[in-house]
């Protein structure tokens, strides 16, 4: 299989100077066309900025994104974004055809291949015959539905998605799963998918890439070796998905990865510390 | 077949009660204002105060009064309505088409406010009406003095609530439209503008009302025709009932202006929710 995504020593800093926040340390790793691959790591970690600086939304400070074989600069041709916020991010002045036609607009399509295409991504999503209602007038979840066929709409390289079922409720977001896996195999769209829920991770992903505290580094590049065909109820109860998702868990919550995060601390703490005497003895 | 029938119209006579119940709420008052209006008139005679009913009898005459060749409108309707109503539409149009167009630039600019906010926040702070006898000195007694006039106190909230509702896009809407990278023109048309049309309409209401405001002022100081021509006119002439009856065509003028931007908003808003 090809590679789709390379990230290479990836690392953003906010601020510079003292103020300077490291959001993403160091990161490398690639995903290969065709895989789901989801980022697991706890809140406020630096995922979203990962996430944005893949999406070409925001320049690192340092390394590389390529999307096959280009280097990012801005927003690459052939992708998309799913954000948390369906809310937010639907146009509530735009029907729901016309956000799933709002990534075709400015396409070569014309108008009847549009609308094709727009009804064909939402039937994808299991969202027939709703074109004509306004987003506000479907539930969270169909909401939900409708920006990730907005996004399958533009037939994108690589699909990324930010959190996508953190705002739903968790019977939607049982089904919004099992559709997101079904509708990934049926189109061979590579996804990258960031969520800080361990079971999510392990039930969504072919591999899980476990990130530390912030500044966001990988602890662990974890190989899912679950049936291609998932259950919500048999896959979850699985010794293979209850132990892996354990192994996640203690990597994220564990012994191990607290030390780190102390360590992490003390450093931080000690340079902070050192600034401060500094500060002092010019004073003095 | 009649089962069916029978809710039908006990619905459509409770529709048609509802809609005269409604109407009722909503005009009772005036009506018996003027009906009071008339009576306390008629029992205190004084030619300042003529009778409602005269009034609109004067009104019918001076409007009402043509030949068929000119679907019996009156000569006034021509000298003074229709360039009035022309004055106070042209004027704002332009000041909306400008005001919109500007307010996007400005409202999309990271800087452009820094550079020309004070100095609109002190041309706004200048009551229009004072700027006539300027006016006047630069474009003469005439048209081009009354729209000037007209567009300098209508185009301050057409502008600043456009910058207002621009800067309103949120942050998740800005990022999906970049994630897709959607061109410009898109970008204005279909996310940016939409977005800022509640506040925009906000600002045409009041732009709109401020315009006939600044028509009629501008017509009674320095005009050779007009509603407010006529009106003082009238009014030098003695005539208190003709006097009467532009006052009242000029409320009925704002009425009808604010019902009908009204329901053009209600068209163009529609998607908002809550909204019908």
């Amino acid at each position: 299989m090809s590679t789709m995504l390379e990230v290479s020593g990836l690392s953003h800093r906010y601020g510079t100077g003292d103020a300077a926040h490291v959001a993403v340390r160091d990161l490398s790793f690639e995903v290969a066309a065709g895989q789901l691959a989801c980022i697991v790591g706890p809140s406020g970690c630096g995922k979203s900025t990962l996430l944005r600086a893949i999406a070409g939304l925001l320049p690192p400070t340092a390394g590389t994104v390529s999307l096959h074989g280009d280097r990012v600069t801005g927003v690459p041709d052939d992708l998309a974004v799913v954000f948390q916020d369906y809310s937010r991010s639907l146009f509530p002045w735009l029907s729901v055809g016309k956000n799933v036609e709002f990534p075709l607009r400015w396409s070569k399509l014309d108008k009847a291949t549009r609308r094709t295409r727009a009804r064909e991504a939402l039937s994808a999503v299991g969202l027939s015959g709703v074109e004509g209602k306004l987003p506000w007038q479907l539930s969270g979840g169909m909401q939900q539905r409708v920006s990730i066929a907005r996004a399958l709409a533009s037939r994108p390289a690589l699909l990324l998605m930010d959190e996508p079922f953190a705002s739903v409720d968790a019977q939607t977001r049982f089904d919004l799963e099992d559709l997101l896996r079904r509708v990934q195999t049926e189109q061979g769209t590579t996804v990258l998918l960031v969520t800080h829920d361990i079971d999510e991770s392990v039930y969504l992903g072919d591999r899980v890439l476990v990130l530390s505290k912030s500044p966001a580094h990988i602890v662990a590049d974890l190989p899912v070796g679950l049936p291609a065909q998932r259950d919500q109820i048999t896959t979850r109860e699985s010794s293979q998905f209850v132990s892996l998702r354990s192994e996640v868990a203690r990597l994220l919550h564990g012994p191990a990865a607290t030390a780190a995060a102390d360590a992490a601390e003390w450093a931080a703490a000690e340079q902070a510390d050192s600034t401060v005497s500094k500060v002092e003895n010019a004073q003095n | 077949m009649s089962v069916l029938q029978k809710p039908a119209t006990v619905r459509t006579r409770g529709r048609v009660g509802r809609g005269v119940g409604g109407f009722a709420r909503k005009w009772l008052l005036f009506v018996v204002l003027v009906l009071l209006w008339e009576l306390v008139t008629r029992l205190t005679v004084s030619v300042f105060f003529p009778p409602p009913s005269e009034i609109a009898v004067a009104a019918a005459k001076l409007w009402f009064s043509g030949p068929a060749s000119q679907l019996f409108l009156g000569d006034a309707v021509f000298d003074h309505i229709l360039p009035s109503l022309g004055r106070v539409l042209g004027g704002w149009l332009l000041s909306v088409v400008v005001g919109v167009a500007l307010g996007t630039a400005l409202g999309r600019s990271r800087t452009g406010m820094d550079y020309v906010g004070p100095l609109f926040a002190f041309f706004r702070a200048i009551p229009p009406p004072a700027l006539v006898p300027v006016f006047i000195v630069l474009f003469h007694i005439g048209p081009g003095m009354q729209v000037a006039t007209i567009i300098f106190g209508s185009l301050w909230p057409a502008l600043l609530n456009t910058v207002d509702g621009v800067r309103s896009v949120d942050k998740v809407k800005v990022e999906t439209a970049r994630a897709f990278r959607t061109p410009r023109r898109y970008w204005i048309g279909l996310v940016v503008l939409p977005a800022a049309l509640p506040k925009i309409f906000a600002g045409l209401r009041l732009s709109l009302s401020i315009s006939l405001i600044l028509m009629a002022i501008s017509e009674l100081v320095g005009a050779l025709n007009g509603i407010g021509y006529a009106l003082l006119a009238a009014q030098q002439a003695y005539d208190y009932d003709q006097m009467w009856a532009w006052v009242v065509l000029l409320g009925i003028l704002g009425y009808g202006f604010n019902a009908a931007l009204l329901a053009i908003e209600r068209r163009v808003l529609g998607w908002q929710p809550g909204r019908n």
